[in-house]
């Protein structure tokens, strides 16, 4: 073989490891897609949303509560995870051009690699502890503390998009500076905040760990804040774990409505910035 | 990765304005919005701080009485109050190297196609499935773990490794009735570490001018000798970075792997045995020890994981960031 032919062929070679590498990489996901749809959608009907679990044995019965609890730890988490993280992005993008800023914006990288459980840890000793009982509160903080990195960096790096002249325009015309960050930059980054904010809720919206030993589970509707709470993620965890087909149908139908929910803030998310950056 | 990455070629010059108000007046609002965002973006710090100290202090009673010598100690009965953890270092660092060495060749080759080689129209569709597989939630890879992929294995996978691979003692002796055990774990890691280290690698390679590699075609070479001689040996380390992100991804990824590695506190040679991980074992057994001592030994195995983790993803910040200082690098990363 030539000297010619053997670069051909080794980049032949090459060219097609890339090419299956990545045909095999989406194997998995198109298979984790069709598992949970096909699985999943001969469980959904009306009373799966709004009924409460059966005991084994019974047909029916529902996540109402599960699907209930995960919009209050979410509602708990946003009240305080958005403003902070928000206002975190806003100061990060403004004035964050000094080695406090940078601290900042380090600790924030760390904290979302830190692995999830051990937020659990964290929340368990500083808030189950003293309550005595995991609580719907306690999870919401666990939930809150997850999504903080993103939304700080999602709006930090989206709210830098908005055009300098704005801002310029404002002061020039005698607006102080922080009334120009709320009235003209804020609304301008809107839709990078919404950005930030879906992410972090569709993180959060998945999360099984930090949530076992801060909200648990309980069978039954509640919405009270010093209360254990039920979630979706955790009941999927609850009924994957159970040796009954009925309950690991049901983990089917939950998985489906989970991967429905965060693929669509993802996507949604997803749109948002792509729209901003034609907008430029 | 969980979240968007966003690059901007120009960073945005800042106006440094609103000092001539005169005193008082308008610059006290300034100072008021200023310090009052500051404050909530010390929040970050603080919570970062507040959890090491959080950790620290509930396993201090653990370290007061074993140290961090009970690591390396193979005997773990909490009943009798025999706690060496060695069984889940060894889980989890072996799961996460089965993981690392699956995904390495095919997240390398995901990169390469995605910054290099796919047409136009491809990169978007495919940059977008390679990030919805890391949207989906690991409570759904482990579902999907335990009913397709350990079946699946059992009954396909570990016949041939036993076959063709069999005098190695890693593919000896008989898997368990479901399929879990160390292999299955790091399988399902491999998939969930993909999309981390597939897209911090093509970011790393999209960072390279195109003027290297124009250079290096007009010389007269093949895509991949442009690829081999312009490419890959600047992003180097920003490769390397991606793949220690993913490990450290791997070591604390807790409901797919509980879901998966069997749980049980053994060392096994064989990748089809039962495992157990630092992580599954505090998703375990965390809520349930009501024993202090036990739940203070929890807390320091998850003290000496975050202490990894956090020196893991430093390193990968490092690693990452030398790139970024290649002459002409095309974006900030």
């Amino acid at each position: 073989m030539g000297v010619y032919q053997r670069r051909k062929f080794v980049d032949g070679v090459m060219r097609s490891w890339c090419i299956l590498a990545t045909l095999f990489a989406v194997i998995p996901l198109f298979s984790l897609l069709a598992y949970v749809l096909l699985k999943g959608v001969g469980g959904l009907n009306w009373s799966f949303f709004i009924e409460l679990p059966k005991p084994v044995g019974e047909l029916g019965g529902g996540i109402g509560n599960a699907l209930l609890g995960s919009f209050v730890l979410l509602a708990i988490a946003s009240i305080f995870g958005i403003p902070v993280g928000v206002f975190a992005g806003v100061y990060l993008s403004e004035f964050g051009a000094n080695p406090f800023g940078k601290l900042v914006r380090f600790c924030a990288d760390v904290m979302s690699g830190v692995p999830s459980i051990l937020i659990g840890i964290f929340v368990y000793t500083l808030v189950v502890l003293p309550m005595r009982s995991p609580s719907a509160f306690a999870g919401g903080i666990a939930l809150g503390i997850l999504m903080l990195p993103t939304i700080i960096r999602t709006t930090e790096e989206l709210i830098k998009l908005v055009p300098n002249s704005l801002r310029e325009a404002g002061l020039a015309l005698g607006m102080a500076k922080w009334r120009v960050i709320l009235r003209v930059v804020l609304p301008a980054g809107m839709s990078g905040i919404a950005t930030g904010v879906m992410l972090a809720i569709a993180r959060a919206f998945g999360e099984t760990a930090p949530l076992l030993f801060t909200a648990g589970s309980y069978p039954f509707w509640s919405v009270h804040l010093n209360k254990r709470i039920s979630s979706l993620p955790v009941q999927i965890y609850e009924y994957a774990g159970s040796p009954y087909e009925e309950w690991h149908q049901q983990a089917w139908a939950a998985a489906l409505v989970l991967v429905v929910m965060v693929l669509i803030l993802n996507l949604a998310a997803k749109l948002l910035t792509s729209s901003r950056s034609h907008a430029r | 990765m969980h979240q968007t990455r966003i690059n901007h070629s120009k960073e945005v010059p800042k106006l440094e304005l609103g000092e001539h108000h005169g005193k008082g007046g308008r610059n006290f609002g300034d100072g008021v919005f200023k310090w009052m965002s500051a404050v909530f973006a010390a929040s970050a710090v603080f919570l970062l701080a507040a959890m090491v100290i959080q950790m620290t202090r509930a396993s201090a009673l653990s370290i007061q009485r074993f140290g961090f010598g009970f690591l390396v100690e193979r005997d773990w009965n909490p009943v009798q109050e025999i706690f060496g953890a060695f069984p889940f270092v060894f889980g989890t660092v072996v799961s996460s190297v089965i993981a690392l060495l699956l995904v390495i060749p095919i997240a390398l080759g995901v990169a390469i196609f995605l910054s290099e080689l796919a047409p136009g129209w491809l990169t978007k569709p495919l940059s977008l499935l390679v990030e919805l597989l890391a949207a989906i939630p690991s409570i759904v890879y482990g579902l999907w773990g335990m009913f397709v992929l350990a079946p699946w294995l059992l009954k396909t996978v570990y016949p041939i490794l036993t076959q063709t691979l069999g005098f190695l003692p890693l593919f000896q002796g008989v898997p368990q009735g479901n399929g879990r055990g160390m292999l299955a774990a790091g399988i399902v890691l491999a998939i969930m570490i993909l999309p981390t280290v597939a897209s911090v690698s093509r970011d790393v390679m999209a960072s390279v001018p195109k003027g290297y590699r124009e250079g290096v075609l007009a010389l007269g070479a093949t895509r991949w000798e442009t690829i081999r001689v312009a490419v890959l040996p600047n992003v180097v380390s920003g490769i390397v970075g991606a793949i220690v992100l993913g490990f450290g991804r791997a070591l604390g990824e807790t409901m797919a792997v509980t879901m998966l590695i069997g749980n049980r506190a053994e060392i096994s040679a064989s990748l089809f045995a039962p495992a157990a991980t630092i992580a599954s074992m505090i998703a375990n057994d965390y809520s349930g020890a009501s024993d202090e001592l036990y739940l203070s030994v929890l807390a320091e195995l998850g003290l000496v994981l975050f202490a990894v983790t956090l020196i893991l993803n430093i390193a990968s910040k490092l690693l990452v960031w030398r790139v970024g200082r290649i002459p002409g690098a095309e974006r900030s990363l």
